[in-house]
């Protein structure tokens, strides 16, 4: 044995020990930190604990480990207000030091949160907003949305409308940029007859004015975007005044969170989605399961989207072997979209938002007394957002 | 626009006054009587609507359920009373917003950690169920008729009430001059109590009526309070007539306004100008009315308070 091989040994040994170290320090270190904002306090509450509780879920069923690292999740309330979500955020990135931000409910939440997670090179998950702004020349590459472009929902009903060779039609949203939107999205395929278009005040309880409207305009469909309360109050109403002899085209007006209030007032109603809970993958069929038996209530569209979130985090890390420091390789794992989505065939666009299948869904009760919506036919496949052209990114 | 149409519409104009004015009166009572600003109100209505689901899912009656409201709300506001609004009567207003404000906060926190975030709903008593044909392809729910029904006997009861009853005649006196009724040996404490708790349980029975048409949510009644102020103010401080009279002006005016405020504009505006500026008038009409009113007679129409 000569003197160099037993210094070599040694050394060999002694990088051994500090390789083993640095290696034990590194997997100590190896947490995957997340934090979901959501709307959880005020009436769209229900909203925010959907997307919340799907996203849970989503940890649970990875064994609270997404891509195999130790997951924590900080939720925070964003109290749709923007200042407030700011600042939340901010508390996210700078003490909480999260590696992903999942959230929020509302496009103009997001609007305002997206610069400063995306900027602190922080990757951002939308599980439910889908503006066009961020779909176009303002596409980031940190931002990926897992529900849909804003505008795609009513196009569904648009179609639908069209195909069904309904002539006239009325329409109702609220008076605000996202009752605009919609019916904009509706009027996209729908080449009939605008019988009346009319906005109400937002929040309004009452729509007996309306409703006096809609039969002395004999219209073909009545298209209707009235969210969460509102929709309620319109829904039961628009039954009690037996108007449903009009076909009632809806986004998100009827969903599993409003249907526990609507119930069989809303039965029978149409809406578009990408999804419904009756979707038959069995990747779906345990998700409503466990989330039923987990929280109580039917999954609706805001649950599904936060759980694909999940899976599409975890799918990343894991094919970046927990290396979160590499933002270039992350990113290029979540392009890649490798999870099996519930809803069945998902992939992303150049511009972070997803291309997907649409389908026309229809509220109906089930065997044990819930209310859901169940999906009647495909009306899009594989369909893309028109914004995706003016995005830079590749 | 068809005359029947109109006819409708004014219809639910007065279901709508009927409704705010269920709202109103109890508001336009405590405030006029005892001085007291109670932005809590709104939150005592949708407390109302919550008993009456939680009564429903109890009993199984919707009637019943309505009827439990009356003495459970008439609970809860003086449990309310006993814990927060004694402490304020005859402090500065901004108090009473600040503290009244917080219990808005507290109870709609409350009801969704009792109750849950989603909307609820109730059906209407059987035998209300129902609904006649109005117009062409419009039926009209004869539970409206009803709340519209409860809603003149609440009003033709509390002006009964207050004109040819002694309770009436002290509630009339503390609103034109409480400390002098206070020096002529009235119990005004005894009578504060008395007129909060009539003003709870017609909050409580405004969110039981709107319950079977209404989506019982957290937050229902931060919508319906500001309405209910506009009222209180247009009709004059702790009148009942004035409430009244407000209510169905309010009710009729807003209803118009939202139906037809489009169509009128086209006759003189192009169709994509009418659609933008018609819903924002639409929304600004009973504000306008208020502005118009209080030009003319600062008190409001019918003013229960006289100072010199």
């Amino acid at each position: 044995m000569s003197g160099t091989d037993w210094l070599g040994r040694i050394c060999c040994a002694a990088v051994g020990v500090i390789a083993g170290l640095a290696f034990a320090g590194t997997a100590w270190a190896q947490e995957l930190k997340i934090g979901v904002m959501a709307v959880l306090s005020g009436p769209q509450a229900i909203l925010g604990s959907q997307l919340r509780d799907g996203f849970m879920l989503g940890v649970k069923h990875a064994g609270g480990k997404l891509g195999g690292l130790t997951t924590t999740v900080t939720v925070q309330d964003d109290e749709l207000k923007p200042d407030v979500a700011v600042g939340k955020v901010k508390q996210l990135i700078e003490r909480d030091k999260v590696d992903f931000v999942v959230g929020p409910v509302f496009s103009n939440i997001l609007l305002a949160i997206q610069r400063p997670v995306t900027e602190a090179k922080v990757f951002l998950i939308s599980p439910n907003a889908g503006p066009s702004p961020l779909a176009g020349k303002g596409c980031d590459p940190y931002f990926f949305v897992t529900s849909y472009q804003n505008d795609q929902p009513p196009e569904v009903l648009g179609k639908y409308a069209q195909d069904k060779g309904y002539k006239k039609a009325f329409l109702l949203a609220p008076n605000y940029q996202a009752g605009k939107d919609m019916i904009g999205g509706f009027k996209k395929h729908f080449k009939g007859e605008i019988a009346d278009e009319v906005y109400t005040p937002l929040g309004q309880l009452d729509f007996s004015a309306e409703l006096a409207r809609i039969a002395a305009a004999k219209p073909d469909a009545f298209f209707v975007f009235m969210p969460g309360g509102m929709g309620v109050n319109l829904v039961k109403q628009y039954r009690q005044a037996g108007l449903e002899k009009i076909p009632f085209l809806s986004v998100f007006t009827v969903d599993e969170s409003t249907l526990p209030a609507q119930q069989d007032a809303a039965v029978g109603f149409l809406s578009g989605m990408t999804w419904a809970p009756d979707a038959n993958t069995p990747e779906n069929k345990r998700f409503v399961a466990d989330f039923e038996k987990a929280y109580g209530y039917v999954p609706g569209s805001y649950a599904m989207q936060a759980y694909d979130a999940a899976q599409l985090i975890g799918s990343a890390v894991k094919a970046v072997g927990g290396n979160l420091a590499d933002k270039h390789a992350l990113r290029a794992a979540i392009r890649k979209a490798d999870f099996k989505s519930v809803r069945g065939a998902f992939r992303f666009n150049s511009n972070g938002y997803p291309i997907q299948d649409f389908y026309l869904v229809k509220v109906a009760k089930r065997a044990d007394g819930k209310y859901q919506t169940e999906i009647v036919q495909k009306i899009f496949q594989d369909y893309a957002d028109d914004h995706a052209a003016d995005c830079p990114l590749k | 626009m068809s005359a029947t149409l109109f006819v409708v519409q004014v219809l639910n104009g007065l279901q709508l006054g009927i409704l705010l004015f269920l709202v109103a009166a109890g508001l336009t009572l405590v405030f006029g009587v005892m001085d007291f600003i109670n932005l809590a109100h709104g939150v005592q209505y949708m407390l109302g609507a919550y008993l009456a689901v939680m009564l429903y899912t109890l009993t199984g009656s919707a009637l019943a359920s309505i009827a439990l409201t009356l003495p459970a709300s008439l609970v809860a506001g003086l449990v309310l009373e006993v814990l927060v609004f004694r402490h304020l009567y005859g402090r500065h207003h901004l108090e009473q917003v600040l503290a009244t404000f917080g219990v808005i906060l507290f109870l709609n926190q409350a009801v969704k950690i009792v109750w849950g975030p989603a909307p609820l709903n109730m059906p209407p008593p059987d035998f209300l169920a129902g609904s006649i044909p109005l117009m062409e392809g419009l039926r009209y729910p004869v539970y409206r008729f009803a709340i519209m029904a409860a809603g003149l006997a609440v009003a033709v009861a509390l002006y009964l009430g207050i004109t040819s009853t002694r309770a009436g005649m002290l509630v009339r006196a503390g609103a034109t001059n409480a400390p002098m009724v206070c020096a002529l040996g009235v119990d005004i404490r005894r009578l504060f109590t008395i007129v909060f708790g009539c003003g709870a349980m017609l909050a409580g029975f405004a969110g039981a009526m709107v319950a079977p048409i209404l989506s019982v949510e957290p937050g229902m009644g931060d919508q319906i309070l500001i309405l209910a102020f506009v009222v209180i103010v247009i009709g004059g401080i702790g009148s009942i007539l004035g409430a009244f009279i407000s209510a169905l002006l309010v009710g009729i005016i807003d209803t118009l306004g939202r139906s037809f405020a489009t169509d009128v504009l086209r006759l003189f505006l192009s169709p994509s100008a009418a659609r933008i500026i018609g819903p924002a008038l639409a929304s600004m009409t009973i504000y306008l009315l208020m502005a118009a009113v209080l030009a003319v007679r600062p008190a409001g129409l019918f003013p229960a308070r006289r100072r010199a």
